[in-house]
């Protein structure tokens, strides 16, 4: 492996997915895969360059990311919150931490009637049911993270003299963080598959609305240009998440 | 908080009992280091030397009983006293000269960079303590405790997982810093030879209780290879496995310190 150069490692994962994506127009152009069951990746590329060019694309792209970023705000910002006081305070944990974990075993898409019911199909249902998806994963992490610190470092942190507000920047959150940082990068996977269940039910905008719009209309290469967008925001988000994690983690290399 | 005091502090212990629920660790303990005294404490794994050393620092109270510092009785952490552990327990996100900063109040550069340099790894401050060997590791923590200038060094096995070669170094080390700023100290180990050569007293625990408390009077720099020093090592060794002694231990008066 040592000798793989550094150049090539960057360019050595992207060959399969080159290739399946050159195979895939091949076999498009010859017509061994139907337009009507997959439209070639050219075809996928041209309606995105049209509907770029009417500005629809830009519309349902941004209202879908504002859905995202508002919900996995909220629920991220609870999750951790209620994560945090439950790690450190033995009441807080006495008096919450059983009723989070009772309404975690909901799966917060079986929801989704009764959120429309609540909000009906307005932008407050969508970034309710992320919000919950993306609570409780950074909770249990948040809260796991906190309550698993090194027993040890905490006294030796006492011994010397920290306490409170010290005790907690110097070693509980700092040895909290990876775990929390997990939290987030899982909840960003949910925060999307719950944007994609919500925009495809019930919505009138979005990246989600788009499919479901283009379905009705047979526009095959709008379909797999939305599957495409939430593909790479899913990778984008990760990859986003991975530097954080690379940054605030650096001492553990 | 004053850290600054170069005398260092008078240490009792009067009747210290410790429980942990039904379990009676430490049966009634009462020990006295001079200033500037050196102890060593040695015993059987389990008999609660840990236990001894983090009543001493305060980290939790005894269940009856007295601990004197400078005739005051320590009720809540002891802020004379600074602790250092077998593991080391440096904290893995902060650097190294960060992990000796930890607690000091105000101005600390200077101080934190200089005791750094008394365990010789001035080159080492941006490191992170993953990156460090084990001694160096154990060199860092024994900064970060002597960084405070305690007038009570409490060190818990503090070479245990060391190398023999690190760890005779070590105990120079230690020796030498602890003649330089004359702080008291007591010293868990289980190695009975290291207690030998450091300490002014060994100190035996068994079931919880005193069973020996011998005083060292070599003179320093001490000698393994000379006589007395083995004599010594052999009195406490069979006091530990309960052997009977094979022979009448003489202290030699040109051994004597004093
Ligand atoms: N927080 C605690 N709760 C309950 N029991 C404890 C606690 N701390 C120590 N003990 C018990 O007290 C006894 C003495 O423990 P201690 O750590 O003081 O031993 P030690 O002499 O330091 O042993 P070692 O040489 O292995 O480090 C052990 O039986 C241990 O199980
Ligand atoms: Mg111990």
């Amino acid at each position: 492996m040592d000798r793989i150069k550094g150049s090539m490692k960057q360019i050595v994962p992207w060959v399969v997915p080159f290739l399946l994506l050159i195979c895939w127009q091949v076999f498009s152009w010859m017509g061994i895969i139907p337009e009507k069951i997959l439209p070639a990746p050219s075809d996928v590329f041209q309606a995105g360059l049209s509907l770029l060019g009417t500005g629809e694309l830009y519309e349902h792209v941004s209202i879908s990311l504002w859905r995202a970023l508002a919900g996995f705000l909220i629920g991220g910002v609870i999750g951790f919150l209620f994560g945090l006081f439950n790690g450190i305070s033995k009441y807080s944990d006495l008096l919450f931490d059983t009723s989070i974990q009772m309404l975690r075993n909901i799966p917060h898409l079986a929801l989704i009637p009764l959120v429309i019911l609540w909000f009906g199909i307005d932008e407050t249902s969508k970034i309710f049911l992320v919000a919950l998806g993306v609570m409780f994963p950074v909770y249990i992490n948040t809260y796991h993270g906190i309550k698993s610190v090194d027993k040890k470092l905490i006294e030796m942190g006492r011994a010397y003299g920290l306490k409170g507000k010290s005790l907690f920047f110097s070693v509980i959150f700092p040895g909290a963080l990876s775990s929390i940082l997990v939290g987030i990068r899982f909840s960003l996977g949910v925060m999307w598959l719950t944007l994609i269940v919500a925009e495809t039910i019930s919505t009138d905008s979005g990246i989600g609305y788009m499919a479901m719009n283009a379905r009705e209309f047979m526009q095959m290469d709008v379909i797999v240009l939305s599957i495409v967008i939430y593909a790479l925001f899913g990778k984008l988000s990760d990859m986003i998440a991975r530097y954080f994690e690379k940054k605030l983690l650096h001492w553990n290399t | 908080m004053n850290f600054h005091t170069e005398e260092p502090i008078h240490v009792q212990l009067a009747g210290v009992e410790k429980w942990y629920n039904e379990l009676n660790v430490l049966k009634g303990m009462d020990l006295q280091a001079e200033r500037g005294e050196f102890i060593a404490v040695v015993g059987k794994s389990g008999c609660g030397k840990s236990t001894l050393l983090r009543l001493v620092a305060g980290l939790e109270q005894s269940s009856s009983g007295f601990i004197y510092m400078d005739q005051k009785p320590l009720k809540s952490l002891n802020k004379h006293a600074r602790i250092m552990f077998q593991d080391g327990r440096l904290l893995p996100w902060k650097r190294v000269i960060d992990n000796i900063r930890i607690g000091l109040p105000g101005e600390w550069k200077g101080k934190a960079t200089e005791a750094l340099e008394n365990v010789g790894l001035g080159d080492k401050k941006k490191e992170w303590p993953n990156n460090l060997s084990g001694g160096q590791r154990q060199r860092v923590a024994l900064a970060r405790a002597l960084v405070h200038d305690p007038e009570l060094l409490l060190l818990d096995e503090p070479l245990g997982a060391l190398d023999a070669f690190t760890r005779m170094e070590m105990q120079g080390l230690i020796e030498s810093l602890w003649q330089q700023k004359k702080f008291t100290s007591i010293l868990v180990t289980h190695d009975v030879e290291e207690a030998v050569a450091l300490a002014d007293r060994v100190i035996l625990i068994e079931s919880g209780m005193i069973m020996m408390n011998q005083e060292i009077p070599l003179a320093r720099p001490r000698q393994r290879t000379q006589p007395a020093f083995s004599m010594y090592l052999e009195m406490i060794m069979d006091r530990i496995m309960n052997r009977m002694p094979k022979k009448n231990y003489i202290v030699e008066q040109n051994y004597q310190m004093s």
